[in-house]
């Protein structure tokens, strides 16, 4: 097959235009690694692709106008009942438009898989050090789509100005008239006066459909040229180091997989779509401020601050004149903001705390770093508690419990279950990191009980391969932040010294009983006790036969 | 980890994190390739590629049968599996789509794992900084353009362009002014005032006390909301946003009247507002034995025997009650308005 330097007719006439080989060269066989935990962001992706194609379609039916007007479609238990126009046009896509409803219940699922993913992507991100530098920003930048895309969410879910949703908004409306000075002037301009008023749904739309997509797919560009510039992490394992990265290229192989999947996450939103009802907004009926339903929820991604806010006990100050509502301002507006700010700035945190300033392109598991790993899983802990207090009614009544003694435990649980998360994750991974240093040095157990001539027993260890061996060792032998002596050399007190002692402390908290790897010294050192006392061994017929007679006996 | 030991510490910045010492096991290198069964067996081979395209053109089918759905299903006819519906077009319709797309999935990550060369490759890596050389390239670069252009040198400009870029800000705040109109008086009042009628807010008919049992709780509205339905339905659902009330019945030995609301009741008959002072949502459910009212959004809970004060949940203050009379046809009236802003709290409210 002789090599061709110049392009087939077509192809030619776009490079000469646009320098495709240039741009080709480098990426037609770039490498992506491959494993499942890597197609979290992919989900996302694919999502949102998902919801722009399907959005666009309900553009072309619904009205975003509150006007009023008398339903006369084909849904008979609403006939001529008084509604928004955003209202009667969402029902004519539901029963009169073909295909509209099946494209609006795929929409929703696509709208909550889309946070869902979003955010196990995250979670991946945090609990493997993907964080680290050089990624900061992209960690950034993702979480910015995941503050956007909860915000679009919630506005979508306003548009069609149902009795549910409308309950959705009044409670917004209501934080955000507990804030301080601004709270009635931000909700008279949002809302064109006084609520419901009839702006909100046309201005909700212009940014539902144009505004945060519009800045999400900057922000997805952005995002993907990153992965695309920093080359994508890889979990250890041998030939896999940080100057490398191993895995298939991007043609064919990850052609054909990554766009498969899209079709397979299209393929069963659709399928969900179809199948599992979402949203009925024809069974709640139109917005009207005296009704509300029992047992009203959000969509999932707002039910931690549905439930931030109906755990926490009504108390509110009075004094010169003003309100504080301290039942709104602390679970609503200081708690939640100040939880996701920590989150976004957790690999700045983590980076002053352990003074790592190193590139990171092998991924750590989550026993690797114990304390990083029980810090997540009290995020988890707390989200959790939150989440759940969201939905503290629906507990109560489907287990018959009292609202509120639920509510009481939610209101200790959210504080103790945290650190009870966190302790018990951090010994647990300490655990594993044990269990991995065992593994190395005595080797994989057999289950094979051996007597000795002098009659103790032991049981036959056999030794694992070069290649989990090298996986379990590839990992960074970390120390604390140490902080040097109080003057140098010629007396001079060392800077920042107040501040550094408690870097140096929460460093050393940091990193506190993490079992190291074994040096190549102790590992030959038990492995020469191991073969004098016998301890590991190739599994031969002899001791299979000792296995098949022990288990006859029990 | 005694202090003289340690490097300085800047030095220790550089280097601490990862320490230098022997890596217990060398790195092996990546394992060897092992060949599927798809490699070695070309009849495997083959068998994929029957299933791969048996997906993409079952897929084919699957399109097309979308689109017949679409004409042939009419838009109204429904499946029934045992307890479960729905609607047939949707359904037909969406399982044919989605059921297409998921199999053109599927046969594109088959081929991919199964027929196509699965050896890993390596690519190298590099870090993100630029090199030295770049970076005195576009240092260089910059230092010339600046000294080009005068921006560090002539100060005024830099300063004058400084402060126009800032004032522009302003318009983009200034701009959205009309967004809406200042919130003024309008969160203080709502549409009751002395002698309107307190009516039932499905049916508008006035109530008089008689029409209550005790236990009993109406949902209501002031009589001059209705009219507004027609002129202005905006006008309309902001007031009734704020104007909704429930009344209630109750024992009046069971009632701990509040100093200076003596007597707002008529026989055991109360009225407060119906909007939450939480959130806002409109309170829903009576337990009638303990005079306790839930709001179903965040279950605040209100005693209407005793002044509405909260015995539960998230919400700090008691719902406003309404002063009742009874006017000359023996109606249900308003005393006045309510006497504090009714809805959720905000900051100047006092």
């Amino acid at each position: 097959m002789s090599t061709s330097t110049e392009f087939p007719g077509p192809v030619k006439w776009v490079d000469d235009r646009l320098g495709i080989a240039k741009i080709g060269k480098k990426n037609l066989r770039k490498v992506f690694p491959d494993h499942w935990s890597f197609m979290l962001g992919e989900i996302a992706l694919y999502s949102f692709i998902i919801l722009i194609l399907t959005g666009t379609f309900l553009t072309f039916w619904f009205k975003p106008s509150m006007t009023e007007v008398e339903y006369q479609g084909s849904y008979s238990l609403l006939k001529g009942l008084h509604m928004s126009e955003a209202y009667a046009s969402t029902l004519d896509i539901t029963f009169d438009v073909r295909g509209g409803l099946l494209v609006r219940q795929i929409h929703h699922w696509a709208a909550v898989l889309f946070i869902a993913a979003m955010m196990v992507h995250l979670l991946r991100m945090f609990f493997t050090g993907a964080f680290r530098k050089p990624r900061e920003l992209n960690w950034l930048i993702g979480f910015g789509m995941l503050f956007l895309g909860i915000i679009e969410g919630f506005l979508g879910y306003g548009l069609p100005d149902d009795l549910l949703s409308g309950t959705g908004l009044r409670i917004t409306n209501g934080m955000i008239q507990a804030s301080p000075v601004i709270g009635t002037y931000l909700n008279f301009f949002i809302f064109g006066g006084e609520f419901p008023g009839d702006d909100f749904v046309s201005r909700f739309f212009i940014v539902h459909v144009l505004l945060i997509p519009g800045i999400i797919l900057g922000l997805v560009t952005a995002h993907l040229f990153l992965v695309v510039y920093h080359k994508h992490t890889q979990y250890a394992g041998p030939g896999r180091t940080q100057k490398n990265v191993v895995g298939y290229p991007l043609f064919p192989v990850y052609t054909a997989k990554a766009g498969g999947f899209f079709f397979v996450v299209f393929g069963i939103t659709a399928l969900m779509g179809a199948l599992m009802q979402i949203n009925p907004v024809w069974l709640y009926g139109p917005y009207n401020p005296a009704e509300v339903t029992a047992g009203a929820q959000p969509d999932w991604y707002m039910g931690w601050l549905e439930g931030s806010v109906r755990i926490f006990p009504g108390f509110e100050s009075h004094f010169w004149g003003i309100t504080l509502s301290w039942n709104l301002l602390i679970p609503a507006l200081i708690v939640p903001p100040l939880f996701v700010t920590v989150v976004a700035l957790y690999p700045f945190i983590e980076g002053w705390i352990t003074g790592d300033k190193r590139e990171h392109h092998l991924l750590d598991r989550p026993r690797d770093q114990p304390t990083r790993t029980g810090i997540g899983v009290a995020f988890i802990t707390f989200y959790a508690m939150l989440w759940i207090g969201g939905g503290n009614d629906l507990i109560a009544t489907h287990f018959h419990l009292s609202l509120n003694n639920v509510t009481w435990f939610l209101r200790f649980a959210v504080i103790l279950g945290p650190i009870l998360g966190f302790w018990i994750a951090r010994r647990w991974a300490i655990s594993l990191q044990r269990a991995d240093r065992d593994r190395l040095l005595h080797g994989l157990e057999t289950g094979v009980i051996v007597r000795g001539p002098e009659g103790k027993y032991t049981e036959k260890h056999q030794p694992i391969s070069t290649y989990e061996a090298y996986s379990i060792t590839a990992r960074d032998r970390q120390v604390p932040f140490e902080i040097g002596p109080e003057t140098d050399d010629n007396g001079v007190r060392a800077p920042r010294r107040a501040l550094n002692k408690v870097r140096a402390r929460l460093s050393r908290f940091y990193f506190a009983d993490a079992i190291q790897k074994p040096t190549a010294q102790e590992l030959e050192e038990a492995h020469e006790h191991a073969h004098d006392s016998d301890e590991i061994h190739e599994l031969t017929e002899d001791t299979e036969t000792y296995r098949e007679v022990t288990s006859d006996r029990s | 980890m005694s202090e003289e030991k340690n490097l300085p510490a800047v030095k220790a910045e550089e280097a601490h994190g990862a320490v230098e010492v022997a890596e217990p096991i060398p790195d092996p290198g990546l394992e060897p390739h092992e060949p599927r069964i798809t490699d070695i067996d070309p009849k495997a081979a083959d068998r994929v590629e029957r299933q791969v395209s048996t997906m993409f053109g079952l897929a084919t089918v699957l399109v097309l049968g979308s689109c017949v759905a679409y004409f042939a299903i009419p838009r109204d006819s429904t499946l029934v599996f045992g307890p479960l519906s729905g609607n047939a077009n949707n359904m037909v319709m969406g399982l044919c789509i989605g059921l297409a797309l998921f199999l053109i999935g599927a046969g594109a990550i088959q081929w991919a794992k199964k027929l196509m060369v699965d050896e890993e490759i390596s690519e190298e890596r590099h870090a993100a900084h630029s090199s030295p050389e770049q970076i005195a390239e576009i240092t260089e670069a910059f230092k010339q353009g600046t000294a080009e252009s005068g921006f560090g040198r002539r100060k005024m400009i830099r300063n004058s362009l400084i402060g126009a870029m800032g004032a522009l800000g302003l318009p983009a705040i200034v701009f959205l002014r009309d967004l809406g109109p200042l919130p003024g008086r309008s969160l203080y009042n709502t549409i009751w005032a002395k002698g309107i009628r307190v009516v039932n807010d499905v049916t508008d008919r006035p109530i008089k006390p008689s029409d209550l049992v005790v236990g009993q709780l109406v949902n209501a509205a002031p009589a001059n909301l209705a009219p507004l339905q027609e002129e202005n339905p905006t006008e309309y659902q902001n007031a009734k946003a704020k104007a909704s009330v429930i009344v209630v019945r109750i024992k009046p030995s069971e009632i701990r009247t509040k100093p200076g609301r003596e007597n707002w009741g008529i026989d055991g008959i109360l009225c407060y507002s119906k909007i939450c002072t939480h959130v806002g949502c409109p309170i829903s459910l009576y337990e009638q034995t303990t005079h306790h009212v839930l709001c179903p959004c965040h279950q605040s809970t209100f005693d209407l025997s005793d002044s509405a004060k909260v015995v539960f949940g998230p919400a700090a203050r008691p719902l406003p009650q309404l002063p009742l009379a009874v006017d000359s046809e023996g109606y249900l009236v308003a005393q006045s308005g309510f006497t504090e802003p009714v809805g959720p709290s905000f900051f100047e409210r006092g």
